[in-house]
């Protein structure tokens, strides 16, 4: 019985989770955000790992009855990565234009400047 | 808020969290010992049915290839949000001199810049027999040109990706994955069913229109890695 994988990624959540809530700079805080979303690769694959089974890989020369990991965990998480990507690309735009308009980075400072 | 109020909060709701997800996490198969009978019968099935090997991308192109249209939209709305955001007239006659100087990093970086496109149109065109396929191939070529930037000077970055190019082969990746889903309705299948001849398997032209998916979505990462690249460096440039 081992479930390291899972409290990792449970642990990967809180710690991007709380860089999130304390960011200074919103930069950061989307790096933050992007180790909150790798958790959930940790946890997808982790789930769909079987003991000793191969990559879902079935090339010519690859024993058949060995069996194989989960697959749908592996498409779940690729699509999971490249969401993951061009999402934190539209963040990081969202944040350009956010300096640009008001020269400022620190979501406490920005607050304040709009009240 | 005051940053004080926000840590408590964070504390208490961090604290409730977790000890909900580790409760979660408590009723979960132990470690390599998952179940799932989707994904067993998945390894089964696919090579027999789809005549492809890697069943990650009989998933991904196949078996949730609607999840998969899903997913390039998506990809494609945030490009666009990008594009949009950060896209402005500009003066394309001005900008810093940016040329590497060390002769060592231009010889060997621009050098790798044929090898780094060519494994990423391998991986692309062997998405369904190796591990790899359209979006894994798609970034490896994009990263191939952002080699000329990184390695050599912007403007030839700019010249090997015009912009008018780049658009155009955005739109392309999406429009040809959806139109193959609308082809399989016109020709009575369901939407996105595989209905093109499935070859031979072990070779490139099997699977059906899984190597045809697979092509779109290579296009259409590639030309999304080279557009965000694009959109960011012409901030500085």
């Amino acid at each position: 019985m081992s479930y390291l994988p899972y409290a990792l990624a449970l642990w990967l959540f809180l710690v991007g989770l709380y860089g999130v809530v304390t960011s200074r700079h919103l930069v950061h805080l989307v790096v933050c955000l992007g180790v909150m979303q790798s958790s959930t690769y940790v946890l997808l694959l982790a789930i769909g790992y079987r003991t000793g089974k191969k990559a879902p890989i079935f090339a010519s020369s690859v024993p058949r009855q060995v069996g194989a990991v989960d697959p749908v965990v592996q498409a779940l998480t690729l699509t999971d990565v490249v969401v993951s990507v061009v999402v934190t690309a539209l963040i990081l735009a969202l944040v350009i234009e956010i300096w640009k308009r008001s020269g400022q980075v620190d979501p406490d400072t920005l607050r304040r400047e709009e009240a | 808020m005051r940053r004080e109020t926000r840590l408590w909060l964070f504390g208490v709701a961090g604290a409730a969290l977790a000890g909900l997800m580790g409760w979660a996490i408590a009723g979960l198969p132990s470690f390599g010992d998952f179940q799932g009978e989707y994904g067993r019968i998945l390894n089964s099935v696919a090579e027999p049915e789809r005549h492809v090997w890697n069943v990650v991308s009989a998933v991904t192109f196949d078996y949730r290839g609607l999840d998969t249209l899903g997913e390039e939209l998506m990809l494609f709305a945030a490009v666009m949000g990008v594009a949009l955001l950060l896209r402005e007239a500009r003066d394309e006659g001005e900008r810093p001199e940016d040329a590497v100087r060390s002769d060592m990093i231009g010889a060997v970086g621009l050098g790798l810049v044929g090898p780094a496109v060519v494994v990423g149109l391998y991986v692309i065109a062997h998405g369904y027999l190796t591990a790899g396929g359209g979006f894994q191939g798609g970034v490896a070529t994009a990263s191939g040109l952002v080699l000329l930037y990184a390695a050599g000077r912007y403007s030839s970055y700019r010249a090997a990706s015009p912009r008018a190019l780049i658009d155009f082969a955005e739109g392309t990746g999406a429009g040809v994955y959806a139109a193959v889903g609308v082809a399989a309705l016109v020709v009575g299948a369901a939407f996105l069913e595989n209905v093109l001849g499935l070859g031979t398997t072990g070779t490139l032209a099997a699977g059906g229109t899984i190597s045809l998916l697979n092509a779109a979505t290579g296009l259409e990462v590639t030309a999304a890695v080279v557009l965000i690249c694009h959109e960011f460096l012409e901030e500085v440039m």
